[in-house]
């Protein structure tokens, strides 16, 4: 890879940028959460989130979400430039409330899949997954 | 210890052996189509490598199962618009590639496990790509591909598909000879900045890491590959520009000569692995 | 439109009343994010697949919102009840306005 020095020193600013992140990010997320929620508590069981502990490419991460009796389910990731990944709505001929997809991360982060019952409750799942960042890869 | 408990002991060992033989990740594509993704250096190789590894057996478990099925497998797109494209009449003599060579299945099987070859009227080693423009330019009247174009690589990952479970076997010897001389000097040629040949990650360091980067052996058998890198095909030349910009040097051209003996040089160091284009590395 | 859409997807032949059979679907789209700029600097415009619905004669399966956080080449697999013989409808809703569709027959013995 060849990068001019405007190039470098704009990366170099971008890395700054990329620091300062996080607190808006959280932000972000929690945003996303409260919408889908609308602030409701969560429970700690009942979704079932499968994501790898290291990813390999952060251009696809395979993923899929299972929450039996779920009307909905959100994923979001909280690192990401804005935190929404997807969202499954299942119909009455739902073989099961599970979906799998591949998704882009930009960077190590926590996943999190929430899903909203028939009942009403919100379940959720969290689970950082790393993203290796190439060495050279061509 | 008597004869039969010794008998015993060693059916034991034998039936321990099995499982983990098994659990040591085959590749079986489709449920069908068994991949030799490890096998015994060719004579030529002369020691340099102790044993000889598909690059799908660097790759992580969810990059591997990509390859495990056509459905999961996005290029698998690209092999579609490419049998699409050869059933189809292009340029001025209105053929299609099917009709001299017939269904791709059938006419195309050992292409890819054989290629580069030595083309006798051309009297030059060619790849598919450059059997594949001449075809188009010389016996249909139509316009090349381009090499390591988007329809080029979607007819090659085709031609590879029908190919696949195929063993490597490019000749080298005859009058390929020369071209492959020429390449293996290449691969061992350090190149760029960095003062690093094919041979400096890909022969002494493979397995281990370049910061992240898991370094396989650069083997060519699954080319052209999907990479979830640009999540787009891409070609052995075009591949290989890659490395040798990373060391920080001129690199050549795709298509040139120089990268013509390299293919044919890194195809034959992967003589006894299958054919698995298209592939889906990192 | 993007250019060369195509879709492609699996459902079994056929199936016993009432069973559950899996269904995947892969669709040839660059999903652009938005997030990226060109080598001049200037943002290139999000132009992804927002939204893909599966439906079994006429009634709901699943509904997929797509953020532009999903992969190129976008890839779901989910799972579905088959009530009756009938056909699958599905459905991707690009930003540009264009509709991609297919459709698959399934036999229930």
């Amino acid at each position: 890879m060849s990068f001019s020095r405007r190039e470098t020193i704009l990366m170099a600013l971008g890395a700054a940028a990329a620091t300062a992140l996080p607190m808006s990010a959280r932000a972000a997320i929690e945003d996303a959460i409260a919408a889908f929620t609308d602030g409701a508590e969560m429970a700690e069981s009942g979704i079932t989130l499968t994501a790898p502990e290291i990813a390999e490419n952060g251009n696809t991460v395979p993923i899929e979400v299972s929450a039996p009796g779920a009307a909905s389910i959100i994923i979001l990731a909280a690192g990401n430039p804005t935190p929404g990944v997807a969202t499954f709505n299942f119909g009455p001929l739902a073989g099961a409330q599970a979906a799998s997809t591949r998704m882009r991360l930009a960077g190590t982060q926590d996943v999190v899949a929430i899903a909203k019952m028939e009942d009403g409750s919100y379940a959720q799942a969290r689970q950082e997954v790393k993203v290796t960042i190439g060495g050279c890869g061509g | 210890m008597t004869m039969s408990t010794l008998k015993t002991a060693v059916c034991g060992l034998a039936l321990l052996a099995a499982p983990l033989a098994a659990s040591a990740e085959e590749l079986v594509v489709n449920g069908e189509i068994e991949m030799i993704t490890e096998t015994e250096p060719a004579a030529h190789l002369d020691g340099a490598l102790s044993t000889v590894r598909s690059g799908w057996t660097f790759r992580t478990t969810e990059t591997k199962a990509l390859q495990m099925d056509d459905f999961e497998n996005p290029a698998m797109i690209s092999v579609d618009n490419g049998m699409a494209a050869w059933n189809t009449a292009d340029g001025a003599e209105g053929k299609s590639c099917a009709d001299c060579h017939g269904a791709m299945e059938d006419s195309m099987e050992m292409v890819r496990a054989t290629y580069p070859k030595w083309n006798e009227e051309a009297g030059e080693v060619r790849n598919i790509q450059m059997q594949i423009d001449d075809c188009r330019v010389n016996q249909m009247s139509a316009e090349p591909y381009g090499l390591d174009s988007r329809p080029m690589l979607a007819m090659e990952a085709a031609i590879s598909s029908v190919g696949r479970g195929q063993v490597v076997d490019v000749a080298i010897d005859g009058p390929a000879a020369e071209t492959w001389e020429k390449g293996k000097e290449i691969y061992y040629t350090r190149f760029g900045q960095l003062d690093l040949s094919c041979a400096s990650c890909h022969e002494l360091n493979y397995d281990n890491y370049i910061r992240a980067d898991h370094l396989s052996q650069g083997q060519i058998n699954g080319f052209p590959t999907y990479r979830l890198k640009n999540a787009r095909l891409n070609g052995t030349h075009s591949r290989f520009r890659g490395c040798i910009r990373d060391t920080r040097a001129e690199t050549y051209s795709v298509g040139s000569p120089e990268f013509v003996a390299l293919e044919l040089y890194v195809a034959s160091r992967g003589n006894g692995l299958t054919v698995e284009g298209p592939a889906v590395r990192n | 439109m993007a250019d060369n859409v195509t879709p492609r997807v699996r459902v079994p032949r056929d199936a016993a009343a009432g069973e559950t059979i899996t269904i995947k679907t892969l669709i040839s789209h660059p999903m652009e994010s938005g997030q990226r700029k060109d080598s001049d600097g200037n943002t290139i415009p999000r132009s992804i697949i927002n939204r893909f619905t599966c439906e079994f004669n006429g009634e709901s399966v699943m509904e997929m919102i797509l953020e532009p956080a999903i992969s190129t080449n976008p890839f779901i697999e989910f799972q579905a009840i088959v009530p009756e013989s009938g056909t699958f409808a599905f459905t991707w809703y690009d930003d540009d306005g264009s509709v991609y569709e297919e459709s698959k027959d399934i036999a229930v013995s």
